[in-house]
């Protein structure tokens, strides 16, 4: 169960990127965040593994206050919590088997991940992540050999390796064309359905939402506007979410 | 009518630009003392030409001379009966003929040779009969026929026996040789190729680490609480003596040992083993839960002590290191500089320990008090806001204490105490002050604050000269490569770190965030994100500087730092042009070539 309280964000520059937004998650759901560019989607993702330090209000997880962690707690909490980028975020000079190992950094002993030593265990399990998303053959190519779509299944198992209850995912397929955005939404729910991890996924188009989301939260202006069931969307409630000048399409 | 006066006032801005720019450029000519007819003087004109005449022939390559003495009777004046001088033998050699072969003093004669060395040149002198002595009459120049023809003028020195005319000339003979100047070049652009190859492997390393507290983007997000910043200027201080102290009683313990060869040998076998195992215990891969205190606690203590072992292993590295490499120098010979190498290492290694040990303990303390200072101001009670008050006014008296007692080492004051009383009120209440502005749960952006320091030290060595650099190391290790190599690599740090630190700061930030979001520490973030994107800019800015540092260390020998400058600036002032000729020569080559080489490698690794 993920709690949000009254959470509000103000950048360096005085923007106000997320105003008094609240809402809970429990867990198992797949719960989809929609807005315009520039809504505070990704500034809500960020806070709650603390990419971004809120500005107020709380968020807590299983009771914990996450907001309150010290740093080696939000260690603790982060490698509990897969992430999965918009761009990607591969570290493009290296291969894919570290991009994925890298997901183990949060559990493996800090002096000997820095001399590129891992567990016969999480090795193993990195090829087993890189097979799930279909690309175990790409394991000791570089990072940036891949295509798009290859990249984002990498997330993925990146993702995957930290053992995650939660997977926060930031327009995962925005940089994708419609196929290849499918067979990513088509891994999240896997992992959703089958492994039972929450997944929190902002998304650019209702279709997709429709088709995979258990529940939606709407943010406008850094503001939640909507909070409830996909099919719930009326033309009203759309035109709040995306403004007056907005048709709806499709 | 507004347009007019714009266009106006731009004409008079303009003309007084003008006017500005014209005082500047006469008064630049004043102080550096344009003298334009000194350049078109006749003299100072053929100055240039012999200059630039003995730059042309570089002092390279010479040749074995053979001499050749070529004579002819001659009488002054004639005698009564007149003279006739014996008829030439073998007119396939070389010979002269006078005509007349013999003549008053002060008149002309006219010498003809034959069968000389074509194309050689040499003097015709006179040597009058038995006084040891030649006067030279003329410079001749044989042509390409090996003849010559010469009128001159016979001296006073009127006499009863012939007199006897003498040519010599030189001609080249075997092949061409290196001359000294060639080989000294040589031998010093060895030395400066190496030079700024130590310089920059040193600089490389000491700069490595430092980029990255001057990197902006990894420094912005490191925040302590002020609680855990007083803890730690308060200990590290102490961790640095600290680790002074373990190192001289490793150091003392690996003395113990190496009295015996034998157990020299085995200890510093057997230690990394221990140390390995020890490790391998107290370090499990990895762990789902926090461990229990007293598991936590023997691990520590575990730690200490390999810590210790591997101290002692590396004196005794050291000390065999020494030892091997003195007795390799010996039974070498000519290949002694390999065992004086291994030797220098060990000396390097034992002096580095030192140093390394102690930054370690400081590091270690360091992270102690910042966890501490954390877990304390987390508690939010009374105890840790009258903590947060006075620790923060301990530490800024301690560093007002310790920024004076550095001072006091450059000036010497008399009254030092008082000075060390003002100093701490003054730090005290700036300390103060400090906690007044930050609650005990802010986070006060320390990283910042390193950054700016490490920042501007690195801009006010890079503003230093590395030749000026090179004057104070001169002073201090003496004259010769070893000090121009410190001044380089000292250089080179400020400027590589800088360099570097604008390549971590140009990094893509996605893969940074990836790696963070995953649960990965400080450090890990470096190695995972960060470094796999800063070697290919890394590798083609050190190329780059080491191209700078053999430029720079081909003119650091001018101030005495070793390399061929100091052989350059030599000849230059003895006025021996050829030699320096041959000097610049070298340099021109080894630039050009280092320039090559860097460019290549840049654009293969960018
Ligand atoms: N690092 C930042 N500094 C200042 N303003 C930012 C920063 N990141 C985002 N913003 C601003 O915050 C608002 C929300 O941005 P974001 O969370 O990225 O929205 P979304 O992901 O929905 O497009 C925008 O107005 C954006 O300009
Ligand atoms: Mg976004």
């Amino acid at each position: 169960m993920l709690k949000i309280q009254n959470l509000t964000k103000i950048y360096e520059g005085g923007v106000q990127a997320l105003t008094d937004v609240s809402f809970e998650v429990p867990k198992g759901q797949f719960l989809a965040i929609i807005g315009l560019s520039g809504s505070g989607k990704s500034t809500l993702l960020r806070c709650i593994n603390r990419l971004i330090e809120p500005t107020r209000g709380k968020i807590y997880w299983n009771d914990v206050d996450i907001t309150d962690a010290s740093d080696e707690e939000l260690r603790r909490i982060r490698r509990k919590i897969g992430m999965v980028f918009q761009h990607f975020n591969l570290v493009h000079r290296s291969p894919v088997l570290t991009n994925v190992l890298a997901g183990r950094l949060g559990y493996v002993n800090p002096a000997w991940s820095l001399v590129n030593r891992f567990p016969k265990s999480d090795i193993e399990n990195a090829y087993k992540q890189l097979e799930r998303v279909g690309i175990a053959d790409k394991a000791h190519h570089r990072a940036d050999e891949l295509s798009g779509g290859q990249q984002q299944r990498v997330g993925i198992a990146r993702a995957m390796m930290q053992n995650p209850e939660i997977i926060l995912a930031d327009e995962p397929v925005a940089s994708l064309d419609p196929v290849l955005a499918h067979s990513i939404m088509q891994y999240l729910e896997k992992i959703n359905k089958e492994d039972g991890v929450t997944v929190l996924c902002s998304l650019h188009f209702l279709d997709l939402v429709h088709r995979y989301a258990d529940r939606v939260v709407a943010l406008n202006e850094g503001r939640l506007m909507f909070d409830g069931l996909p099919k719930d969307i009326d033309d009203a409630k759309f035109k709040d979410i995306y403004g007056r000048e907005a048709e709806r399409v499709g | 009518m507004k347009k007019k006066k714009s266009s106006i006032r731009r004409s008079l801005g303009i003309g007084l630009g003008i006017l500005f720019a014209f005082f500047v450029y006469a008064y630049g000519f004043q102080v550096t003392k344009v003298n334009l007819a000194e350049t078109k003087s006749e003299h100072r004109q053929q100055q240039l030409f012999r200059i630039l005449r003995a730059l042309a022939r570089p002092n390279i390559i010479e040749y074995e001379k053979e001499v050749f003495e070529v004579r002819v009777p001659v009488m002054i004046p004639c005698p009564a009966d007149g003279f006739e001088p014996d008829p030439i033998e073998d007119t396939t050699q070389p010979y002269m003929v006078v005509t007349p072969s013999c003549s008053d003093p002060r008149t002309n004669v006219h010498v003809e040779g034959f069968n000389f060395e074509p194309l050689t040149r040499g003097p015709l002198n006179l040597a009058p009969f038995e006084s040891g002595v030649n006067l030279q009459l003329a410079n001749i120049e044989i042509d390409r026929f090996g003849h010559f023809e010469a009128t001159v003028l016979l001296p006073n020195r009127p006499s009863d026996e012939a007199h006897e005319i003498i040519a010599i000339t030189r001609r080249n003979v075997g092949s061409p040789k290196l001359t000294t100047t060639a080989y000294d070049t040589w031998d010093k652009i060895v030395e400066t190729v190496f030079l700024a190859l130590l310089a920059t492997t040193l600089g490389v390393m000491i700069a490595i680490p430092l980029s990255f507290f001057a990197a902006r983007n990894l420094m912005k997000d490191v925040t302590s609480s002020l609680l855990g910043i007083s803890l730690s200027i308060l200990l590290i201080p102490a961790g640095l003596l600290l680790g002074l102290q373990v190192a001289d009683w490793s150091y003392q313990v690996s003395q113990a040992l190496t009295g015996n060869m034998m157990m020299a040998v085995s200890g510093s076998v057997l230690s990394p083993v221990l140390v390995w195992f020890g490790l391998r215990w107290a370090l499990p891969q990895q762990e789902n839960r926090p461990p229990k205190t007293n598991v936590k606690f023997f691990r520590f203590a575990v730690m200490i002590v390999a810590a210790f072992i591997f101290i002692i292993f590396l004196y005794l590295l050291s000390f065999l290191l020494l030892t091997w490499g003195n007795a390799l120098d010996k039974a070498l010979g000519n290949f002694g500089f390999l065992g004086r190498f291994v030797r220098d290492l060990g000396d390097i290694l034992n002096t580095v320990v030192r140093v390394i040990v102690a930054l370690g303990v400081a590091g270690f303390f360091g992270s102690f008090a910042g966890r501490w200072g954390e877990a304390l101001s987390r508690r939010k009670d009374s105890l840790s806001r009258a903590a947060h008050v006075l620790l923060a006014i301990a530490a800024g008296a301690a560093l007002a204490i310790i920024l004076m007692a550095i001072t006091n080492w450059f000036y010497l004051f008399r009254d030092i105490n008082l000075y060390y009383a003002y100093a701490g009120g003054v730090g005290a209440v700036l300390g103060l002050l400090a906690s007044l502005r930050y609650k005990s749960t802010d986070a006060v952006p320390n990283g910042l604050i390193l950054y700016y320091v490490a920042r501007t030290i690195f801009n006010a060595l890079r503003s230093v000269e590395a030749l000026v650099m090179a004057i104070v190391f001169v002073v201090w290790v003496g004259i010769g490569p070893f000090a121009g190599s410190l001044a380089l690599a000292l250089h080179t740090i400020a400027s590589l770190a800088k360099l570097y630190s604008e390549q971590v700061e140009s990094i893509m930030a996605g893969p940074l965030e990836a790696v963070q979001a995953t649960g990965a520490n400080r450090l890990q973030t470096i190695v995972y994100a960060v470094i796999p994107q800063i070697i290919p800019p890394y590798i083609s800015y050190t190329m780059y500087r080491w191209d700078i540092n053999v430029r720079m260390s081909t003119i650091i020998g001018f101030v005495g730092g070793g390399g061929i400058g100091f052989l350059l600036q030599q000849n230059i002032n003895l006025l021996n042009y050829r030699d320096a000729s041959a000097q610049m020569i070298a340099i021109a080559i080894v630039v050009s070539i280092m320039d090559y080489i860097s460019s290549v490698l840049r654009e293969k690794y960018v």
